[in-house]
């Protein structure tokens, strides 16, 4: 019986040592190594950092920026990259303010910032696709073109939205789970089941894995890039109503930190600039460990100036380790 | 069965016509009036140098480029297609050059790129992988050539294998013909064996064959009936039992005009 026991033992633990060795093993696995490292760290180091306080409120902060890169996986999983995230959800956010302040019904407001982010996704995805330009350079120019078009709007001023509905949304919830951590967790398991049980996900994933290949089968890839960016940009709408219903004020200033973190969660995550190669656990993973990463450093009482220090150095530390993915 | 002679051996054997078909891309005349016809249940063989215009038209057939100019038909009727998918729903698959898979997914998502099965729930429909994977183990299944689980990425796959899948995809789905371009130009000796017999196989199921190919020997042993092209021109064809390999490298080179 015990032989047979060490024996079966043996056997399960001498290929993960093996694995153990293996650069390819961590690489896939960077986020969730990085994210269980910083959580003992910083919980050794402070110990309010596990306090059920603390997580409760890394899973709000972190709500916006995965639903974010949510939206950055799929494109960059098509092979593009959406540098517009942030001042989609900038501009969103003001169209949000604008009709509210104009009387708008609540829901009429959300439905106008989520509209007004799907738009702007839909034009940069048709200027890519159809315009045959660089998804670089077209989502450059959309980045300018939100952010300004936010300024123009809002004339520059913020907008106070103090509404009972976005107070409980973002101060409620079901036991530690914020109704923002929860809405970013419903969004993340939707993206999960699009991306690998239905046809358009293998078609996205096919269209960043050789977009000739997939051309010749009959696949659409203009419609494809279209899609990811219609999805990139609504996504970026729904952020804008978190972000609104957080700081109680739709603001025009930009939120350039959004946009670095969503493409940083990313490539944390494990998923191939290249595109073809995609999971959306792993973008989660990754934007949890920067949330983690920037909160525990505030804790610390080490200077914001520091953040992005440090999100710099994991992204790049990341981005080595993709090198060693099989 | 009695028919009359002026429309037998053309109208009722003949599955594709192409007729007078031309394309440019600007300056290049990749294409100029080129006529061919080619038969069900043979394998046909298109030959010619680098440059000649092989691919250009197998690309205008499987609805990749559409000609300038002239006329395709499928059995008869003249078919306009506007992208591959119109004509893989006509029955034309195609085997490209570039072998056409995705690497990074499995054999069997690309086995049913673009013809997955789903479960449907009133409007939404779900990839039935299950189903896939257990079909896609069939259609391997029956293959000379020995391709791993299905459910291994295609970039682990060696050149052969990857042709098999490549070809067993295009033999599924009830084609009518299926079209490869240079098929074994990258195996080596014995992968090139597998797939000529792989080739023989979907002519005998009844699928009409389109072959691109640089091996003389090869168009020899397979074909039933040779096109050459040369500088974008079709420049005669001849029933494979009928010529030499010499009559068609002159041909090729324009040391023999048809
Ligand atoms: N997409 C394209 N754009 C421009 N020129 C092309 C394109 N495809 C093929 N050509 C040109 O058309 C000619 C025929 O090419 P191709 O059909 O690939 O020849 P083959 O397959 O017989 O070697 C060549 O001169 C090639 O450079
Ligand atoms: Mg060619």
């Amino acid at each position: 019986m015990t032989t047979t026991a060490t024996v079966a033992a043996k056997r399960d633990t001498e290929p993960f040592s093996h694995r153990l060795k293996d650069v390819g093993f961590w690489a896939e696995w960077a986020a969730l190594v990085g994210l269980v490292l910083l959580v003992i760290v910083f919980g050794i180091a402070d110990p309010t950092f596990l306090s059920s306080g603390n997580i409760q409120s890394m899973l709000v902060a972190a709500a916006i920026l995965t639903i974010l890169a949510v939206g950055q996986t799929f494109v960059i999983a098509t092979g593009g990259i959406d540098l517009s995230v942030a001042s989609i959800m900038t501009f969103a956010a003001v169209v949000f303010g604008q009709t509210f302040a104009a009387g708008w019904p609540l829901a009429a407001c959300m439905l106008a910032a989520v509209v007004a982010g799907l738009l702007i996704g839909a034009i940069n995805g048709a200027v890519i696709a159809k315009g045959k330009i660089t998804d670089f350079i077209v989502t450059l120019g959309a980045l300018s073109f939100a952010s300004g078009a936010a300024l123009v709007l809002s004339d520059g001023k913020p907008v106070t939205v103090i509404n009972a509905f976005l107070l409980r949304l973002s101060a409620g919830g079901v036991g530690i789970l914020g109704w923002s951590a929860i809405i970013a967790a419903v969004v993340a398991v939707i993206a999960h089941v699009v991306l690998f049980r239905t046809r358009f996900g293998t078609h996205v994933l096919a269209t960043g894995g050789s977009s000739e290949a997939a051309t010749a089968t009959g696949i659409s890839t203009a419609r494809v890039k279209i899609a990811v960016y219609v999805i990139s940009g609504t996504l970026a709408g729904l952020g804008a109503i978190l972000l609104i219903a957080r700081v109680g004020a739709a603001e025009p200033a930009s939120n350039t930190s959004f946009l670095l973190n969503s493409v940083a969660a990313v490539v944390l995550g494990g998923v191939s600039l290249m595109g073809g190669r995609a999971t959306i656990t792993g973008p989660v993973i990754g934007a949890l460990l920067l949330t983690a990463l920037t909160n525990g450093l505030t804790l610390l009482g080490v200077s914001q100036f520091y953040q992005p220090v440090a999100v710099g150095i994991v992204v790049v530390l990341a981005a080595f380790l993709t090198r060693f993915q099989r | 069965m009695t028919t009359s002679p002026a429309t037998s051996g053309t109208a009722i054997d003949t599955l594709v016509t192409v007729d007078d078909v031309s394309l440019s891309f600007g300056s290049v005349r990749a294409l100029v009036d080129v006529s061919l016809h080619l038969k069900r249940g043979e394998i046909t063989a298109l030959v010619g140098d680098n440059g000649a215009g092989k691919s250009t038209l197998v690309r205008c057939i499987s609805g990749i480029h559409r000609p300038d100019a002239g006329t395709i038909s499928l059995d008869g009727r003249e078919v306009h297609f506007r992208n591959p998918e119109e004509a893989r729903e006509a029955g034309i698959e195609t085997v490209h050059q570039n072998l056409a898979l995705v690497e990074d997914l499995t054999v069997w998502q690309n086995l049913f790129l673009n013809r997955e099965l789903v479960h449907r729930f009133g409007p939404f429909a779900l990839l039935d992988r299950r189903g896939m994977q257990r079909k896609a183990q069939e259609m391997v299944a029956g293959l000379a050539v020995n391709v791993p689980a299905v459910k291994s990425r295609v970039r682990r796959l060696s050149g052969g294998q990857r042709q098999a899948v490549a070809i067993c995809r295009a033999a599924g789905f009830s084609s009518k013909l299926v079209i490869m371009d240079e098929p074994t130009a990258a195996l080596g000796v014995q992968e090139t064996a597998r797939v000529e017999e792989l080739i023989l196989r979907l002519r005998d199921e009844g699928h009409a064959v389109l072959l691109i190919s640089h091996n003389f020997a090869q168009v020899m042993r397979l074909s039933n009936h040779v096109w050459v092209m040369r500088a974008g021109r079709c420049v005669g064809g001849r029933r494979t039992a009928e010529t030499t390999g010499e009559e068609i490298v002159a041909l090729i080179t324009g040391a023999k005009s048809a």
